[in-house]
């Protein structure tokens, strides 16, 4: 621990636009920064599944203008089969790794780990500085694909090799577009390690007099967490991507074995493994779903907390439990590749942790709903969105019981089932999670509050509609309905098209209820009423305790001592509702940590 | 607005529960020796996830209408046993559970993937490749002929690169777009790429099987109905990929048997 009280500041306040604004080295602006890219590349995923989601309810309907996005991937506005491919490629990488990774962990964690642990900012803030930028610049790389002449790659957000290795000859966007997106990606990992790095410095050695690891709140558990898998996740990912790369610029054969022939040609490869391209991107993407979705646990925790006006049943088991997902992260992902081709006897190796880590998230979901039991519980946009996040977390938690056992796999993989799964699970939970935490700390991240009506309509519409998207596919994959098709022509797909209709009309209807929320969130940002104090929640961690929006080194001249556990909330015999960490209020009680 | 969300959460629990207990999208039927272990376990699977779902889902809501919006002086209540009691509860419950599903899962995938083929099996050789299916039998001699990558040539209609010119083995294989097997007897399917990544796809089978290019797999299974079924390709293989498919063809041993001399005859 080290108390940063006794330290100057670390870098004065900048003056100029660009060092303010732009180039910044303040936690807070880069947090703000990387909450825009997501919220940016949001609109487009979601766009892109609009238009995903019409050509499978109705394949020949022109949607206006779509020509105009690509000529050749939509002539006369109706989308070809490759074209489909490509958004539908360009939809899950975008989510998964511009949003879903980008907000819950990098956006809020930046604004706020370094706040939560009483630290004026992180230890490395260039590299943070640097972390956002080469995430732009991936970003960028990864929307310039769709310039390419043939489009971008149509492989699917997993790039299964020998398809994603072969070069054009695979079909369009197969060359330069897998080159670009195995560079974005590539480019995006050097910032999600950049940021780790500085997540678990801050969290080790930048904390306050008094903060000790366990008076840390969850939310900075959960993002402490998930740095240490962006860490070595992420490590494997990139010199993947090199390999591919690789593969296609530099006449390696990293993933593309012998005498495979493509449109009349053996192509000049040898000596490569596909399955290699498996376990390296699966030993990065299982933790990634965890990547995903443990800050929105933390963060939601956090928010639950608070409005529960008491703290959880147990910090600790929280804690303990959310660390398991991590460690067991790295042990199940093998789960993606029971038919793959894999050893059969490693399936069943792989299926035992698997069915083991609904133990941790079984315990997640208790210390949440026996948290909730005798709570005296506020309903606001921010505790509704954590309570929809524990509903959707729950639902596509179950499914995982299926797709953990091998021999369930042989009916389910590849099907609507795991689309459904993961969606809930890592997907709109992971969604529930960021607006959670966006309605909760708008106040202190702008001094304005965000309009609670509006907050109220958009959660119950979307939580209705996304259970009108997601759990439909449930039922789509148990009838067989295979993913990545762009069209279903199987005579056994045919009598599923209406629920697929349906489907579509749903995620139109959910995608314009997002539009409120974009509404609300812009509004307010400049015309919303001022917050009305430093703590309009009542909150008692760290963030609470500074000016709103905080000042450049996050609490001004006098650096914060921690005296109490970070969820003091309806003590016996104190003075108030709640005690701040940073009050010195003396308190007996059972839950204060030693 | 509490209250309400209670109720959604119910509605939506209860809604989501009626098609699975109707059966209105059923599994598809089962043709398959194997399938009814696959089948059971999923039965299992799902009663334990149901009831998991069920259960946290109306205790979620029912927290949520009780607890939300306290009176000025209502105190917080502690659940009875705390957290260490949902933590037994969790390990004893959940730990059973998977641990359940995980050993009797065991039974029907090994009964597809960890026991061999039987001697007498039939054996079929599917070959996938941008964005069709092709099947070689192997004649009264009962071999394959080896694989010439160079010599495959879809113009001339030699999609699995056979030369019946110099391989004696090749000489009686028969090659065909539609697969046929007979009713009740095992079929020992040789799987192989000739480009990117596939997959052998039949619900009705209760079969699914990837396609390694450079690494060729096999299973086996024994149809039990006769009829028509699809086979499709379930990995993400290129622009036509939604596409690819071919007929499986589940005959009686006679019809299996004059169908394949119709086949040889067309060679």
């Amino acid at each position: 621990m080290h108390d940063m009280s006794a330290h100057p500041t670390q870098h004065g306040a900048p003056t100029s636009f660009i060092r303010t604004h732009v180039f910044s080295i303040d936690h807070k602006v880069i947090g703000k920064q990387y909450y825009a890219l997501a919220l940016v590349a949001a609109v487009v995923g979601m766009f892109l599944s609009w238009l995903m989601r019409i050509h499978l309810g109705w394949g020949n309907f022109a949607i206006p203008g779509l020509h105009l996005l690509s000529s050749n991937g939509a002539p006369g506005d109706v989308m070809t089969p490759e074209y489909y491919l490509q958004l539908m490629t360009m939809h899950g990488t975008i989510m998964v790794f511009f949003v879903l990774t980008t907000a819950p962990f990098a956006a809020f964690g930046n604004f706020f780990l370094p706040i939560q642990t009483g630290a004026e900012d992180m230890p490395f803030p260039h590299f943070n500085m640097m972390s956002f930028w080469v995430t732009f610049v991936a970003f960028v790389v990864m929307v310039t694909s769709f310039l390419v002449a043939d489009g971008p790659t149509l492989g699917g957000w997993t790039q299964y090799a020998p398809l994603s290795a072969v070069g054009a000859v695979g079909g369009p966007g197969q060359g330069l577009g897998v080159v670009l997106w195995a560079t974005s990606i590539g480019i995006f990992c050097i910032g999600q390690l950049l940021g780790s790095l500085n997540f678990i410095t801050t969290t080790l050695d930048m904390r306050c007099k008094g903060m000790s690891l366990m008076r840390l709140p969850l939310s900075a558990w959960g993002w402490f967490i998930t740095s240490i898998m962006g860490l070595t996740a992420f490590a494997v990912l990139m010199p993947a991507c090199i390999l591919l790369i690789l593969d296609h610029v530099a006449g390696t054969s990293f993933f593309v074995p012998s005498n495979l022939v493509i449109n009349g040609q053996i192509l000049p490869h040898s000596g490569g493994s596909t399955l290699l391209w498996q376990h390296l991107f699966w030993f990065f993407g299982h933790p990634e779903v965890y990547i995903a979705i443990v800050p929105g646990m933390g963060i939601v925790s956090h928010v639950l907390v608070t409005n529960m006006r008491r703290p959880m049943l147990s910090h600790r088991v929280l804690i303990y439990s959310m660390g398991a997902l991590a460690v067991l992260s790295y042990m199940v992902y093998g789960h993606h590749m029971f038919v793959s081709g894999m050893n059969p006897v490693s399936s069943i190796a792989f299926s035992f942790p698997t069915l083991v880590i609904t133990i941790p998230s079984t315990i997640i979901v208790l210390i949440w709903l026996g948290s909730l039991y005798g709570s005296k519980l506020r309903i606001n946009s921010a505790s509704l969105f954590a309570l929809g996040f524990v509903s959707m977390f729950i639902s596509g938690g179950v499914s995982g019981f299926f797709l953990a056992q091998p021999s369930l796999d042989i009916m389910l993989h590849a099907t609507y089932f795991v689309v459904g799964h993961f969606h809930l699970v890592m997907g709109v939970a992971a969604m529930f999670g960021i607006f959670s935490g966006t309605y909760f700390w708008f106040p202190k991240m702008t001094g304005r509050m965000m309009n609670e009506t509006l907050g109220k309509a958009h959660f119950i519409l979307s939580f209705i509609g996304a259970y009108c998207i997601f759990m439909p596919f449930h039922y789509l994959g148990m009838a067989g309905n295979v993913r990545r098709y762009q069209a279903f022509t199987d005579d056994y797909l045919i009598p599923l098209i209406p629920v697929h209709k349906f489907i579509t009309i749903s995620a139109l209807f959910t995608g314009f209820a997002q539009l409120i929320f974009i509404y609300n969130l812009i509004y307010s940002r400049f015309k919303g009423p001022l917050a009305p104090n430093d703590n309009p929640w009542e909150g008692t961690s760290l963030e609470w305790s500074t000016a709103t929006p905080p000042p450049h080194n996050n609490f001004g001249d006098k650096m914060p001592v921690v005296y109490h556990d970070p969820y003091q909330y309806s003590v016996e015999g104190a003075s108030a509702d709640f005690i701040m960490q940073t009050s010195p209020e003396k308190i007996s009680s059972p839950d204060e940590e030693k | 607005m509490a209250k309400i969300f209670a109720v959604v959460i119910v509605l939506i629990a209860i809604a989501s529960a009626i098609p699975i207990i109707m059966h209105t999208w059923p599994l598809p039927q089962d043709i398959s020796v194997h399938g009814h272990l696959i089948d059971e376990q999923f039965s299992d699977t799902m009663a334990e996830a149901g009831i998991s779902f069920l259960a946290s889902q109306i205790l979620l809501a029912f927290f949520i209408f009780k607890f939300s919006n306290p009176k000025p002086g209502d105190k917080v209540k502690s659940f009875p046993g705390g957290a260490s009691g949902l933590v037994i509860a969790a390990f004893l419950l959940v730990g059973t559970e998977c641990l359940a599903l995980g050993v009797f899962g065991v039974k029907a995938w090994a009964s597809v993937y960890l026991t061999p083929p039987a001697a007498d099996a039939v054996p079929v050789q599917v070959q996938s490749g941008q964005f069709a299916f092709y099947f070689r039998y192997p004649g009264p001699d009962g071999k394959f002929g080896p694989i010439h990558p160079d010599q495959i040539n879809e113009a001339n209609a030699n999609f699995f690169g056979i030369d019946t010119t110099h391989d004696q083995d090749s000489k009686d294989d028969i090659v065909t777009a539609e697969m046929a097997i007979p009713v009740n007897k095992e079929i020992h399917l040789l799987m192989h790429s000739k480009d990117v990544g596939h997959s052998f796809y039949v619900p009705e089978l209760r079969i699914q099987q990837d396609f390694v290019p450079g690494l060729d797999v096999s299973v086996h299974f024994t149809a039990t109905k006769v009829g028509k079924y699809e086979i499709v390709c379930t990995q993400l293989c290129g622009l036509g990929h939604y596409n690819m498919k071919a007929y499986l063809e589940v005959k009686s041993q006679d019809d299996y048997d004059a169908w394949i001399k119709q086949q040889a005859a067309l060679q």
